[in-house]
């Protein structure tokens, strides 16, 4: 298979929303990432932070909701981008609401052990968007391919 | 999925050395580990990351909750990572600025500003 018979292709993954399988997320989508052979190492590595995060957050959504319901991750290979769309089943919630961190030089920076994955996604992809769906949230990662994709601006 | 964690004394420090991947199914480990030293008297840390593959946003919550702790006992957690892709973590979230990152245990343990500021 070369690289662009993969475009358009979707892959879906159902995961129990159980901390023992994000590995396996990352595992799949960095697998499909490894074959687009324009994807650099580095940014690789970047998308299987962001979906190890979007994972992580939509587990303890669920918990949070009491949910049993599986997190779905959905990729998308296309010709210009790839696209991993993390859609959980718990309450939804508000990125924008999310607190601020003191900055680093403040003591009070240490009070906050939580809160750092969505900056970190933020950071690590060409595109995110937060949409909230009937029965959660859906976090939408972009990582563009080729001599575009050289990383978030 | 397997964490490692070793301990071993080194010139009065704990040196705990992690190995594998760390994320929310893995951090309780390494939070519970640096618990148990930490109430175990041994408040200066080195937290070794050199044999760490992955870490996200549950394990850097671990070492700012262990950094916290141990501060609190006016002790210190110091951090060995050489590697990019790690480094970045700590780079992208602004945590350089917080924790002493140095480039080796021995540099870590000299305690000079030699080996750190890998930023």
């Amino acid at each position: 298979m070369t690289d662009r018979e993969l475009a358009g292709g979707v892959i879906e993954l159902e995961i129990p929303a159980r901390a023992e399988f994000v590995a396996l997320a990352r595992l799949v989508v960095s697998a499909l990432a490894s074959s687009d052979s324009t994807l650099a190492d580095e940014r690789i590595d970047d998308l299987k932070l962001a979906v190890s995060e979007a994972c992580t957050n939509a587990i303890e959504a669920h918990d949070a909701a009491g949910s049993v319901e599986r997190v779905l991750v959905r990729c998308q290979a296309g010709t210009d981008a790839l696209e991993v769309c993390v859609e959980d089943r718990g309450h939804g919630f508000d990125p924008s609401d999310l607190p601020d961190h003191p900055p680093v030089t403040d003591p009070d920076r240490l009070k906050f052990e939580r809160g750092l994955g969505i900056p970190l996604i933020r950071a690590l992809v060409d595109e995110v968007e937060f949409s909230p769906t009937e029965e959660g949230t859906s976090v939408r990662l972009v990582m563009r391919l080729g001599p575009n994709g050289a990383g978030p601006s | 999925m397997d964490l490692g964690l070793d301990v071993e004394e080194r010139d009065g420090f704990a040196v705990l050395s992690v190995r594998g991947e760390v994320d929310v199914y893995t951090a309780p480990r390494f939070r519970e580990r640096l618990i148990e030293l930490v109430s175990e008297g041994k408040h200066r840390i080195i937290v070794d990351l050199e044999g760490v593959d992955f870490l996200d946003s549950t394990g850097l919550g671990v070492l700012v909750g262990g950094l916290k702790r141990l501060r609190s006992h006016d002790g210190d957690l110091l951090l060995v990572c050489t590697q990019s892709r790690i480094l970045k973590v700590f780079e992208i979230t602004g945590l350089t600025k917080v924790f002493s990152i140095h480039d080796s245990v021995d540099a870590a343990v000299g305690g000079g500003s030699d080996g750190g500021a890998t930023t």
